[in-house]
């Protein structure tokens, strides 16, 4: 096990390229928090149960993605700003085939 | 005016636990949540998810963990002022605040505790033109009182458990309900969906999907919606129409009370109390932050229990007191009960 690093455009449009370790069950939206690239109480604010979309995300690259869940697809459903490329960053867990993977934040909503 | 020694501004866990810690001194509470019940975001977001990590529960669903709070508080008679938002507070010249609500109800106290969670639960507006002008003129976030509804054709938009609840108990009050959802598929309780189901088969739901709402219309008060529908607009004649897209936390009138406020909480004196900038002032659980902090429910018990050991402190200068254990000294309530541990027999055996 050991970190990859992830491509993170936050909601002001600045990029950051973090190292993102694979071994403690952790996902996207743990990881902007993490770093804090999203101020506190913006982001992932039901705690990771695919409730609020408040950690939603644009996945900009090709990146082969665990497929939705019924709960995922059905908040994307409800969320404000989707985009085809719509993700929950706290439904996708960092796993070492994510290493480059590139994405933006959502807006906040 | 409500009076009362510690107002809580907040009815989640931690709230309610604090009226626990502060009976046992004597001290009575005062709880405001914006939320039409308490439980904060364990009653709102997710009352069927279980929590792994209150101590001596190895597993308990959030919902009944309010109930156990609301249960193990009633005997210190706490009031509730809910569906309503502090917004502002003064420092009296005899050290006491008073609180107002947005709706003008107003509450003095000694000590004023901040629990607010991640802040305020707001809807979450879905993003249609001049939408704002019609809130509470047609318009409305929350169902507080069903009987608003009583004969009046309402329309429900959203596609989880509260637009499927109410869509459900509103069948029987209002003229006609209807309830549009972007996709044919609802997120919700199986006995709540099929519930919907048997409803719109009997003629009693207008269920159309997928189908968006894009417009509102009115004079003074909404008289009608345009909903698109796999692209072609149709008007729809309403009297109510009431968006459920969920709740979305922010701090609100709060931040404007001149407390010292840090990544979206509020500073506060962690070595000592959890006592704000503003002496008599406290925040604990999840609104406050301090080096260290984690944002746990039983985290926020333990802010609690220590912030009425100060409030007692403040409101009887001098007046001494040790700690007490509920298991030698049992449990006083303000409504004339009494538990206590069962003594022990002493007899002899022949």
């Amino acid at each position: 096990m050991s970190d990859i690093t992830i491509k993170i455009k936050d909601r002001e449009g600045v990029q950051h390229s973090v190292d993102a370790p694979t071994d403690m069950n952790m996902n996207i939206m743990e990881l902007v928090r993490a770093y804090e690239l999203a101020p506190e109480g913006t982001i992932g604010i039901c705690g990771g149960m695919a409730m609020c979309a408040s950690c939603q995300c644009y996945i900009e690259s090709d990146h082969e993605l665990p497929e939705k869940t019924p709960d995922e697809d059905a908040m994307l459903w409800e969320a404000f700003n989707v985009k085809d490329n719509s993700r929950l960053g706290c439904q996708i867990h960092i796993t070492e085939a994510l290493d480059g993977l590139e994405l933006e934040l959502a807006p906040e909503a | 005016m409500i009076t009362t020694d510690i107002l809580i501004i907040g009815a989640g866990p931690t709230g309610l636990f604090a009226v626990f810690e502060a009976g046992l001194l004597k001290m009575k509470c005062h709880l405001i949540d914006a939320l039409p019940q308490p439980g904060g975001q364990l009653t709102e977001l997710y009352p069927k998810k279980p929590i792994f990590d209150i101590p001596g529960y190895p597993e308990v669903l959030a919902g009944d963990l309010v109930t156990n709070l609301m249960e193990q508080i009633k005997q210190f008679e706490p009031g509730f002022t809910l569906g309503e938002t502090a917004e502002t507070i003064d420092k009296k010249e005899d050290g006491t605040f008073i609180v107002t609500t947005n709706k003008g109800t107003k509450h003095q106290a000694k000590a004023i505790a901040i629990a607010g969670g991640l802040g305020t639960f707001l809807p979450r507006k879905p993003l249609i033109e001049n939408i704002e002008s019609f809130e509470e003129k047609g318009v409305e976030y929350f169902v507080k009182d069903p009987e608003q509804f009583r004969d009046k054709k309402i329309l429900i938009a959203g596609g989880g458990d509260s637009a499927l609840d109410w869509s459900i108990f509103l069948a029987d009050v209002a003229a006609s309900v209807t309830l549009v959802h972007r996709r044919n598929e609802f997120r919700g309780a199986l006995d709540s969906v099929e519930k919907v189901q048997e409803l719109k088969t009997q003629g009693k739901i207008n269920l159309m999907t997928p189908a968006e709402v894009v417009g509102v219309h009115g004079e003074d008060y909404l008289t009608a919606v345009d909903i698109d529908k796999e692209g072609e607009v149709i008007t729809l004649e309403v009297d109510n129409f009431i968006p459920l897209f969920g709740l979305t936390p922010k701090l609100g009138p709060i931040a404007d009370w001149g407390l010292e406020i840090e990544k979206n909480a509020i500073k506060v004196n962690n070595a000592l109390d959890y006592q704000t900038n503003i002496e008599g002032i406290y925040a604990i659980g999840d609104v406050n932050t301090y080096p260290g902090k984690l944002k746990l429910i039983l985290c926020g018990f333990h802010e609690a229990t220590l912030m009425c050991q100060s409030v007692y402190n403040r409101i009887n200068p001098g007046k001494r007191y040790v700690l007490k254990y509920t298991t030698v000294s049992g449990i006083d309530g303000f409504d004339g009960t009494r538990k206590q541990a069962e003594k022990a027999v002493v007899k002899a055996i022949q």
